[in-house]
């Protein structure tokens, strides 16, 4: 007799066949998804109700830069695309190696980001609505009023809430790749680097999205 | 096997061995077993459910004696209390404090964490025969977050300006400036501490999610599974979707107070509705989170103590997770009067009044499970019974305000504060009472002391009663709720013995609750010893020693049937364990095959 019959032709060992530490990944981003939609909501609402507080796409933000950066941060998904790749053929050098380019274009995302804060603040473009004032790239400096308070209180939260998730993904590629370094990994063992993968494609996603609204729209 | 097998099994099972080596301080601090961790998440909300019921009393002295001085209140600092020759007299700041903290307490520190932390821990892994929880050091480090969350709260009552003032709903933008309320750190530890404990639900939630769907043991299907264990399924969704959206708008309003964005400050442009409608986006499912679980627990109790097969089984599972979807799409009964297009508010009327659709199936699933039933009426069964009738109650009532007509008329009142304490206190803690004197014996291997229960259940009930059955007349009398003298208003002063009356009452409510204490901490040490199966339960956490060892199951347990074939003719017994065989089966473990291990996480 078999287990099957033993309990009425269930399957013997209910629940997915998906490793808990995949599952756990999966349900957490789903828990992210709503975190990230709760923030474009609002985003969106603000908008939509004072479109005279937010500037026309490319006149305060600087899209070439960020354009830059959103192909810096793909590149960035393909190497860890790469990584996995390379740990599922048992190759410890080759996932070691393109964790580490991940590390580096991932933490140079941040460092561009970082840059485009302080070019936006020295030009009045703060998240203090009381200290916010007329900003503006490409006008004369007698030129009218771009944007209002909301504008910065929104690109700020939104491009920070990223920026702190991509220096978290960061922060858990240095765990990785150290892990990597150790040897933990093999063609067997590789759960580590896969749910890594997932947050991270997750946080390449988000970004594009954040891209198209923020700066595109 | 080879060596890399073995590691494993011993990785999945070391507990077993190595339980009597752990030091005392990962046994009883920072415990990864999901047993301890349900019991410290009890002790901690036990303690803020004093806490939270002490302000109340507070509140309810100068509700009941509008500004005459408090006993006791000399204690308390001046910038609670403004002392003159005959006493202290409560200031209207910490009145407001006392409201905003009394809620924010109760559903967040004492009725969540019991409800999820407690039995959420407790129940999931031992009714569905798992080891312990998916990810066990996450288990333990939800409740270390909790932990601080719960410390920031209470520090908030002694930094300058006191604690949070806006109420629990923190409307902005009464809560986005201090201007308002007189309060800027308290409002903001409070905005800290949610965010903290919001991280701590949300590692819960993933934990309890991935454990109900992978860790079943063999025979566990979906429909075999305990409502209990359901019902926390389902919350755990709710959580781990609903969380995040307040996680996202408590930091907005942060940034709003600390650094200066505008995102609800109407003075920059910012929208004061945005937050009502992210908190209640939230709120809504919170109010499911803070019900469903203590809907499972009474299926329990009742289909156990009424020796019968719950009724309806699937349409309760069906039930549990229509109220978890139509949880989502309700938020805006609770804005009917914060402006609003009144075509929307018409749709959230019909949704909301939608919910009361499976309400009432569980609830004729209930009765119908008593019905005719062998009903052992011991202290657990009355709790629950308690439950299913308080809920009515509070059901009922929750449709009058769901109607917009009348919610205009009630919104903002004591008919309000009744409501939710139906359910929340009718509700909830009784469910709570029940079952923690339900699993007491398998949480500490000795049962509670029963005549001290019936005690407690007949002044609870009665007093109960009399607290917040007169609230209803309060709010249709127009009495506002979080007023802190309504004898200033000529027509609601005639209220006040009313008022009276139903102080005293709260008073002799909390002082009956020391005679749960007594017994609560009385039983853990002198409580008659139980056996592994004291209520002759069918459910798997029953099939094991009371207290469970670490790692709960010697061996992988097999499941044959449904957990409620209470009184089954295909058994000698009136109960029929879901993991005894049936007749025609005898028992072959040797046939069961290894567990099929997925792919070993190499973290």
């Amino acid at each position: 007799m078999t287990t099957q019959a033993m309990t009425a032709g269930r399957a013997p060992m209910p629940g997915m066949k998906v490793y808990n530490l995949k599952l756990g990944m999966w349900i957490f981003l789903l828990s992210e998804v709503m975190f990230f939609t709760g923030l474009i909501g609002s985003y969106v609402i603000l908008r939509f109700a004072h479109p005279e507080q937010f500037a026309e796409p490319g006149q305060v933000l600087n899209i070439n830069l960020t354009a830059f950066n959103t192909f810096l941060l793909i590149c960035s998904s393909v190497t860890m695309v790469k990584a996995y790749a390379a740990i599922q053929q048992g190759d410890q050098q080759g996932l070691k190696n393109w964790l580490l380019a991940t590390i580096v274009i991932g933490a140079s995302f941040v460092g561009v980001q970082v840059y485009e804060y302080i070019a936006l603040a020295a030009e009045g473009f703060v998240p203090i609505a009381e200290a916010y004032h007329a900003v503006g790239r490409h006008m004369p400096h007698d030129g009218p009023v771009i944007g209002g308070q909301l504008y910065g209180s929104t690109f700020y939260t939104m491009t920070g809430f990223h920026g702190t998730h991509v220096s978290i993904g960061v922060l858990c590629l240095c765990f990785t790749y150290w892990r990597a370094a150790k040897g933990a990994y093999t063609a067997d063992s590789l759960g580590g680097v896969e749910i890594m993968g997932l947050y991270w494609h997750f946080v390449d996603l988000v970004w594009i999205i954040l891209f198209t609204i923020v700066y595109l729209i | 096997m080879s060596t890399i097998e073995q590691e494993m099994v011993h990785a999945t099972e070391g507990g077993h061995h190595d339980h009597h080596e752990l030091p005392f301080i990962r046994k009883y601090i920072f415990s990864t077993d999901h047993k301890m961790i349900a019991k410290q998440f009890m002790f901690v909300s036990l303690f803020f459910l004093v806490i939270g019921g002490l302000l109340a009393t507070m509140m309810r002295w100068q509700l009941g004696w509008p500004s005459e001085p408090m006993p006791g209140g000399m204690m308390l600092p001046d910038a609670m209390m403004a002392p003159t020759p005959n006493g202290a007299i409560m200031l209207p700041e910490f009145y407001n404090s006392l409201v905003t903290m009394h809620g924010t307490i109760m559903i967040f520190f004492a009725i969540m964490p019991l409800l999820v932390g407690l039995f959420g821990n407790l129940l999931i892994p031992l009714q569905i025969g798992a080891e312990d929880m998916a990810f066990p050091r996450l288990n333990m480090i939800s409740f270390w977050l909790a932990v601080p969350a719960g410390i920031l709260m209470l520090s908030s009552f002694a930094v300058e300006g006191g604690a949070a003032g806006a109420g629990w709903t923190s409307y902005a933008p009464l809560s986005a400036s201090g201007e308002w309320t007189g309060v800027y750190l308290g409002q903001q530890l409070w905005l800290v501490s949610l965010t903290i404990l919001g991280f701590s639900s949300l590692v819960g939630a993933v934990n309890y999610i991935t454990t109900v769907i992978n860790m079943r043991a063999p025979g566990m299907t979906w429909f075999r599974m305990p409502l209990a264990t359901w019902a926390l399924f389902v919350t755990a969704i709710l959580i781990l979707l609903a969380i995040p959206v307040l996680a996202g708008a408590l930091i907005m309003l942060l940034f709003d107070q600390t650094i200066g964005t505008g995102f609800f400050r109407p003075e920059v442009g910012g929208e004061p509705l945005l937050w009502q409608h992210l908190f209640w986006f939230f709120g809504h499912p919170e109010v499911y989170i803070l019900i469903l679980p203590a809907m499972g627990i009474a299926s329990e109790v009742l289909s156990n103590r009424a020796r019968k097969p719950i009724f309806g089984y699937h349409s309760m599972v069906l039930a549990i997770i229509g109220i978890g979807f139509l949880g989502w799409i309700v938020w805006g009964h609770h804005m009917f009067m914060s402006g609003m297009n009144p075509l929307l508010g018409t749709s959230f009327m019909i949704s909301t009044m939608a919910i009361a659709v499976p309400s009432a199936i569980k609830t004729f699933n209930w009765l119908a499970t008593v019905w005719k039933g062998d009903l052992h009426l011991d202290s657990p069964m009355l709790y629950a019974l308690a439950f299913v009738s308080m809920f009515i109650i509070g059901g009922l009532s929750g449709i009058f305000m769901a109607s917009t007509p009348v919610d205009i008329y009630i919104h903002d009142t004591y008919f309000i504060v009744a409501h939710i304490h139906y359910v929340l206190f009718g509700g909830s803690l009784f469910a709570i009472f029940a079952g923690i004197t339900f699993w007491f014996p398998k949480m500490f291997g000795r049962m509670m002391n029963e005549t001290l229960n019936k005690v407690h259940f007949g002044l609870t009930i009665v007093l109960y009663n009399l607290v917040f059955w007169p609230m209803h007349n309060l709010g249709l009398q127009g009495m506002m709720r979080r007023i802190y003298d309504f004898t200033q208003y000529e027509y609601l002063a005639p209220l006040q013995p009313m008022n009276q009356f139903i102080s005293i009452s709260v008073f002799l409510l909390v002082a009956a609750q020391s005679v749960y204490a007594f017994n609560f901490f009385w039983s853990i040490f002198r409580g008659e010893k139980a056996s592994n199966n004291p209520w002759d339960s069918n459910t798997l956490e029953w099939t094991v020693p009371s207290p469970p060892p670490h790692g709960n199951f010697p061996e992988m347990p097999v499941v044959y049937r449904g957990p409620y074939e209470y009184s089954s003719p295909e058994s000698e017994t009136d109960f029929y364990p879901q993991t005894t065989p049936p007749p025609s089966k005898p028992p072959v473990q040797a046939l069961i095959p290894e567990p099929v291990t997925p792919t070993p996480e190499g973290f």
